[in-house]
């Protein structure tokens, strides 16, 4: 409501302060011509290969957070993703420790590199989430470090003298494990995404899709869609942020048909059929992971890293962001500033 | 620092670069050319044969007041990259008699694109995705082919633009000069540029792949340019030359000019470019700040000094918003009452009795009849009157005319 007064009131002060330059032409935003093919080769095309060349030199950062009850096999999960142990599994409470009052956030980075191409990967746990008796707001701590993310990002922003390449830790993507009880969704589940799909991208997954037949999986995939939808939960890809016929019709089908993507995660490898496959061993067979006839974690893998990885960083950064910092601008007096916990959360894997 | 891992198999992201790529396909790309020269130069050939297309241009007086600047955009397609360009020529530039403010158009238009940025940096909700960046990402300064030395205006307005935007001088017309004294032309004009401080465009010599092409292009500014809107048939060819008497000038031949280099240089540096306009574009966005009063004084301070800023102007637009506000509620409420007024009055006026023509021709019969009736008394008691005083006078003057005996 208070974004368009605000919008012109700035101008007009700041034409106040500094006189208006003397002239202002217009640059017409219309093209006056359109010339859809050059008369012979000039070279703008060119253009492909410096981007290229200079997306390589600077390297991209990659957030991703995982949520979801202890024992869901999220670590493991992560680590099949990246083909590397860019996550600590956690070993469980052990009767010294005591289970943590809140959640806690744990994010660690790592540097890996494929095809030139260098990523930092950071990898944001959450251990304590949903293993409380009373986990009410347990969504709190998880919500307020990606709020502080995007603060810290602001901040940088706003400075007056700014760094060329602004570090990103904001999250670009959550990982939610549901349990697969078969049934339907709990209501920490909805609750967790009622509130987080507003500020984070939320990419819904089965876990330990390995007990369930494909029937059951199926119907349970149709109820958990189902009851999102009724609860009005917005998972990635979302519907509103669809570009354009190509991106709709290709999401569409992820949304309607494939997701939540029912997954079995390991690290270990067996040989079948004379080839070296990560799987889960069991009495009655080898589950292959990456064998779509026995899990979906292939397409969850291409989505996620494949397909849409630019696309997590775009939504994040044009709309999750916008959001909260029009928000921030906006709210009377502002938030307080946060406290931005920096250095002591993110463990370097020593 | 993070440590790095190594990957016991494929992932897959590797493709990131293909999906920004594709991205930006689907986006579009924009670039904004500047050209500065004097009328009748060559700018509009030049850019017509750079991006060997007929970019429709009216040619100039030379009889304006003072400079302007005339910006078109066009569409171009090649393969898959569809590119927004713009382009933005001086008018008049170097006609008056009096140049000494020439640059300054030229300045304030390069600093109203960075402000128009700033503004959409800083609304509160802002669409910096999908705005059309008018920032000019190169500027192309035509020196004049006299074979001589830059001129003073050359100096002056290059120095003035030297700190917001990327410049690179061209010789315009450049087939009017011979081989030889081009060469002398070219080395004079760059050292008057060391020695006057003027920072032009290098092109990058960091990249090994294009050190050894940039470096040797760097040796060759200025680029000695021609350019044509016209078409030659040579052989069995169209191409754009220029046809004298003596010969024909070929703009795409290298031997005959640098405007292939030009062309070559300028697309495959485009992202430099751009990338140098965005730091061009922080300095100004530095200083524009300062000057508002924010500080970057210490860690603590730095979001609430701009947003100090932003939340004082926005306090007190709310306090104008509020005044606005009352005053048109004030002006309502008086609306109001007239209104209710003349409502009022119009009520009253209808609550008489409504009289119906015929009834209206009555009353007015009856008042004329009575008005007459009066006259008619009175005309009357004026003939009563009359015949009164006409009795008398008959009385007397029968007294006079018989005179009466008296006995």
């Amino acid at each position: 409501p208070h974004a368009g007064p605000v919008e012109s009131k700035n101008e007009a002060a700041m034409s106040e302060l500094v006189p208006e330059p003397r002239q202002k032409p217009v640059v017409p935003m219309k093209p006056m011509g359109i010339n859809t093919s050059l008369l012979g080769y000039i070279g703008i095309d060119t253009i492909i290969e410096q981007m290229r060349k200079k997306t390589m030199k600077t390297g991209f950062d990659f957030n991703i957070m995982v949520v979801g009850q202890s024992g869901l096999g999220k670590s493991t999960l992560v680590n099949t993703l990246f083909k590397s142990q860019v996550s600590r599994k956690s070993s469980g409470w052990n009767r010294e420790e005591k289970i943590p009052k809140t959640v806690e956030i744990k994010a660690i980075g790592h540097v890996i590199e494929e095809g030139g191409v260098k990523m930092k990967l950071t990898v944001i746990d959450t251990p304590g989430f949903g293993d409380q008796i009373n986990n009410e707001n347990c969504w709190e701590p998880i919500e307020k470090y990606i709020n502080e993310q995007y603060e810290k990002f602001l901040k940088e922003e706003v400075n007056i003298a700014r760094k060329k390449r602004i570090p990103d830790t904001r999250v670009h993507c959550c990982l939610y494990f549901i349990s697969p009880t078969g049934h339907s969704l709990r209501p920490l589940d909805l609750e967790f995404m009622k509130h987080l799909s507003k500020v984070v991208n939320i990419i819904p997954v089965i876990a330990k899709a390995d007990t369930m037949t494909l029937e059951e999986k199926t119907e349970f995939k149709q109820r958990v869609r189902k009851e999102l939808e009724v609860n009005g939960i917005e998972f990635y890809p979302q519907k509103e942020f669809d570009e354009d016929l190509e991106d709709k019709t290709e999401n569409d089908k992820i949304r309607q048909e494939s997701m939540p993507f029912a997954v079995v995660g390991s690290d270990k490898e067996y040989q079948v059929n004379g080839k070296r496959v990560l799987g889960r061993k069991t009495p009655w067979g080898i589950i292959e992971v990456e064998n779509l006839n026995h899990c979906e974690f292939a397409l969850l893998r291409d989505f996620v890293i494949r397909t849409h990885l630019q696309d997590l960083k775009e939504v994040t950064h044009n709309i999750h962001y916008e959001t909260y910092r029009a928000k921030r601008l906006n709210d009377n007096g502002g938030l307080p500033p946060m406290t931005v916990e920096t250095e002591e959360n993110h463990e370097s894997n020593l | 620092g993070c440590r790095t891992l190594s990957l016991s198999a494929h992932v897959g992201f590797d493709s990131l670069p293909d999906q920004l790529i594709k991205k930006s396909i689907k986006h579009g790309f924009c670039f904004n050319i500047l050209c500065i020269g004097e009328t009748g130069i060559g700018k509009s050939a030049l850019v017509s044969s750079l991006f060997n297309t007929d970019f429709e241009d009216s040619p100039s007086t030379h009889f304006l007041s003072s400079v302007r600047l005339r910006a078109q955009t066009f569409e171009l397609q090649e393969s898959n990259v569809l590119l927004k360009l713009t382009v933005v020529k001086t008018v008049g530039f170097g006609d008056q008699v009096n140049k000494a403010d020439s640059y300054q158009p030229i300045v304030d238009y390069i600093d109203a694109q960075f402000e128009a940025y700033l503004e959409e940096e800083l609304k509160v909700i802002r669409s910096l995705f999908s705005y059309h960046d008018t920032r000019i990402h190169v500027c192309l300064y035509f020196i004049s082919p006299t074979g001589r030395s830059l001129k003073t205006i050359d100096l002056l307005t290059m120095r003035s633009l030297d700190s917001k935007v990327n410049i690179i001088p061209v010789i315009g017309k450049a087939d009017s000069i011979s081989k030889t004294e081009l060469q002398e032309f070219k080395k004079k004009i760059m050292s008057e540029l060391v020695s006057n401080g003027i920072q032009i465009y290098q092109f990058p010599t960091d990249d090994e792949t294009v050190s050894e092409i940039n470096t040797i292009t760097n040796g060759y500014l200025p680029f000695a340019v021609v350019g044509s809107m016209e078409k030659v048939k040579i052989g069995n060819k169209m191409v754009r030359a220029r046809q004298y008497p003596w010969g024909v000038v070929k703009v795409e031949n290298e031997n005959h000019c640098d405007t292939i280099k030009l062309r070559r240089m300028l697309c495959t540096n485009m992202e430099d470019l751009k990338e140098k306009t965005r730091a061009y574009y922080e300095s100004y966005r530095r200083c524009r700040l300062e000057k508002l009063g924010c500080r970057d004084t210490g860690p603590e301070n730095k979001p609430v000094s701009l947003q100090e800023v932003i939340e004082a102007k926005r306090l007190e637009f709310c306090l104008e918003m509020e005044r606005k506000e009352e005053e048109i509620k004030q002006r309502f409420v008086q609306k109001v009452k007239e209104k209710a007024a003349m409502l009022e009055e119009a009520e009253q006026q209808a609550s008489m009795p409504v009289l119906t023509k015929f009834e209206r021709l009555m009353l007015m019969h009856q008042e004329e009849e009575l008005k007459l009736g009066e006259k008619k008394k009175l005309l009357e008691a004026e003939i009563a009157q009359f015949i009164e005083k006409k009795a008398i006078a008959e009385s007397i003057q029968s007294q006079v005319s018989n005179p009466v005996s008296l006995k």
